[in-house]
């Protein structure tokens, strides 16, 4: 199975023809994702080595039945352009994207939930989402990970690699790799990634990696340990990182008491879940857990 | 980014809400100038982005000129905390019938702004929910319709305030969420909100957090918050468009992502050493960006060692070797390196920076290998 990206994917990009977006979305391409087609309402009719581009969201899902959605435009037009992916029927979308205003992205995520509650954003500010040997959407690099039983969902990016890395050294390969983004307002939680992972039966463990900010890890910690029957392994950066600094993300910083690493890792530790000092460490608890793959 | 409370007091008054008079001055002349024109009793604050002023002897009463003068020489240069006191804020002194506390905060749990409010005002908020939540009303927004005048009406009437008052400060906490969603703040509070003796609601204090990813759209921001108490090197940063945080301890750390500069920074720390610095260098792999980088991270004087720790995913390794072998070449810096290279092309990146034989640069594989390391190079120099 897997979760949220498969071969079942049809993917079209907002920012398909800025630089970054047109060579992450070809990346995609090759690596087997069915890319169908592209939004900029300046270079509707163009294409990109292949991929026709359109109009708006509207036209693209009407032309090429795309379910899913990746943003790339710049931070000003990206919770529009996620919400005209909404607005247009798109189930799936991945923002990626980085310095969204915080309350562009409050508005975006109470809209989406009130008029179209079918549709699940993942990011902003995220590395996007892999499902190895099936189809990738975003910026992981693919070729680090292969197909397997552990999910992992993270906050930031490279240390997703970092932690997918160790694992794969280790022999595991992923079911999917989910980036949730390290901005204050996420589409999607820890909390509903893992209730995914719970559901889908190619995992048989989930990695969680979490950061300073919000109260996300606390929460859950609580739905892992009432809800969750897979071993789950959690990793928390940011122990050393003094109070009141924002530290690179937006949403990585701890506000008076609220939002430590060392309260996560407590109550994460609280509800059963084993906490990682260190990525390593962090893939030899996985190994524990499940034992060394076949 | 973090005003100081003036300027939290003009975008309050911008708002519709009311404070009283005053003016920023940075000379003691200026100060005595302020107050003769505002007239007397006057307070003279501190304008210094840390609490405690009152405790620390930076907000004054004022009686006439000659204490206004006096007050302005003590507390204009006053250290508070580490942060060094520029500006006074020179208002005319109000009288206090009643002190409440009004916020409005982005709740990430909720993904919802909080409205919060309490008869309780002038202490610390923290305390009053824990020791006295049934005295903190708090209500979600829905950020689509904002926050009604009817429901403002009914915090303040929750809240138990005097009903004289309750139009007043239903209309203040409306017009404080409107400071909230139109400046793009991540909090704006008032601590206190009086009444005075004549029944007028007013904020007597401001504590206003702006988000920097809205500074787009606010041209008029900029100049805000209190630069000359920056950290200089977080500011060249900031200019340079990367973010850099300067800790306490003797070790530089760059990284590239947050969130590994995070995880490398309590790599560091669990082998016994003390990073100086968080600074996430991004994508970036050329020898310019690199330079940049070091450059900032050894104009930290308390620098000993350095450690890069580089997971290669878009990024190459071989590219960011090279990168730091032109960098090198150029600063010749004079503390040690150790370099991690990991991920795209590692092997050969690794290689090439041992080829380079640069004297003082050790390249490592693993990030606890390189934390080891890097804490072992500090402790001998």
């Amino acid at each position: 199975m897997s979760i949220l990206v498969d071969n079942d994917t049809r993917l079209a990009v907002a920012g398909i023809t800025g630089r970054e977006g047109s060579f992450h979305t070809l990346n995609n391409r090759a690596y087997g994702t069915n890319v169908v087609g592209g939004v900029n309402p300046k270079k509707a009719g163009e294409d990109v080595e292949g991929i026709p581009v359109f109009a708006d969201w509207k036209e693209t899902v009407a032309q090429t039945q795309a379910n899913t959605a990746m943003i790339f435009v710049p931070p000003p037009f990206a919770a529009q352009s996620a919400l005209e992916a909404a607005e247009a029927g798109v189930a799936l979308v991945v923002i990626i994207t980085e310095g969204i205003p915080a309350h562009d992205e409050l508005k975006l995520y109470n809209q989406v939930k009130r008029d179209f509650p079918n549709t699940r954003i993942v990011g902003p500010n995220c590395p996007g989402i892999l499902s190895p040997g099936k189809a990738n959407v975003g910026i992981i690099p693919a070729s680090f990970f292969k197909e397997g039983n552990v999910g992992v969902v993270s906050r930031s990016g490279t240390l997703t690699y970092q932690i997918g890395n160790e694992l794969a050294q280790k022999g595991f390969g992923n079911s999917t790799i989910v980036g949730i983004g390290g901005d204050p307002v996420p589409g999607s939680s820890f909390i509903d990634i893992i209730e995914l992972f719970e559901r889908d039966d190619q995992t048989d463990l989930i990695v969680m990696s979490g950061e300073i900010g919000g109260s996300a890890e606390e929460e859950a910690a609580e739905f892992i340990s009432a809800n969750v029957s897979k071993p789950v392994v959690a990793y928390i950066a940011g122990f050393t990182a003094p109070e009141g600094k924002q530290m690179g993300h937006a949403g990585a910083i701890v506000s008076g008491s609220a939002g430590t690493a060392k309260a996560k890792a407590e109550a994460l530790e609280a509800a059963g879940i084993r906490v990682g000092r260190t990525p390593t460490q962090t893939a030899e608890i996985a190994m524990e857990l499940i034992g060394a793959p076949a | 980014m973090d005003l100081l409370e003036y300027q939290g007091k003009q975008l309050f008054a911008k708002h519709g809400l009311t404070v009283s008079d005053g003016k920023a001055v940075t000379t003691v002349d200026d100060a005595v100038a302020a107050a003769n024109e505002i007239g007397y009793p006057v307070v003279v604050k501190a304008q210094v982005l840390i609490g405690g002023r009152g405790k620390a002897g930076g907000v004054k009463l004022a009686a006439d000129e000659a204490e206004a003068r006096e007050h302005a020489n003590n507390i204009l240069g006053l250290d508070i905390k580490g942060h060094v006191t520029r500006t006074v804020w020179i208002e005319h002194a109000s009288d206090i019938a009643s002190e409440y506390y009004a916020s409005v905060l982005l709740d990430r749990s909720a993904k919802k702004p909080l409205v919060m409010f309490s008869t309780e005002g002038g202490i610390d908020i923290e305390e009053v929910a824990e020791k006295t939540p049934e005295k903190l009303i708090k209500l979600h927004v829905d950020p689509l319709t904002g926050l009604s005048k009817e429901a403002a009406v009914k915090i303040a009437t929750d809240g138990g305030v005097d009903e004289d008052v309750i139009e007043g400060v239903g209309d203040a906490l409306v017009a404080l969420y409107k400071v909230w969603i139109e400046e793009d703040a991540s909090l704006a509070e008032i601590n206190p909100l009086i009444i005075t003796p004549e029944r007028e609601v007013k904020a007597l204090d401001a504590k206003v957090s702006l988000d920097n990813n809205a500074a787009f759209r606010h041209p008029e921001h900029e100049g805000l918050g209190d630069a000359a108490n920056a950290d200089p090197i977080e500011t060249k940063a900031a200019e340079q468009g990367l973010v850099y945080v300067k800790l306490d301890g003797d070790i530089g750390v760059l990284g590239n992502g947050a969130g590994l500069v995070m995880s490398t920074l309590d790599v560091v720390a669990q082998h016994g050493g003390e990073p100086a610095n968080f600074l996430d260098a991004g994508g970036g792999s050329d020898a310019a960006k690199v330079k940049q980088a070091v450059e900032l991270i050894l104009s930290n004087n308390n620098v000993k060692a350095v450690l890069f720790n580089i997971f290669g995913g878009i990024t190459r390794c071989n590219e960011v070797a090279n990168g730091l072998i032109a960098a090198f070449e150029d600063l010749k810096p004079s503390v040690p390196f150790v370099v991690r290279l990991d991920g795209t092309n590692d092997v050969q990146g690794r290689e090439i920076l041992e080829a380079a034989a640069l004297p003082n640069v050790y390249a490592a594989k693993t990030m606890d290998g390189a934390a080891e390391q890097v804490v072992a190079l500090a402790k001998e120099s």
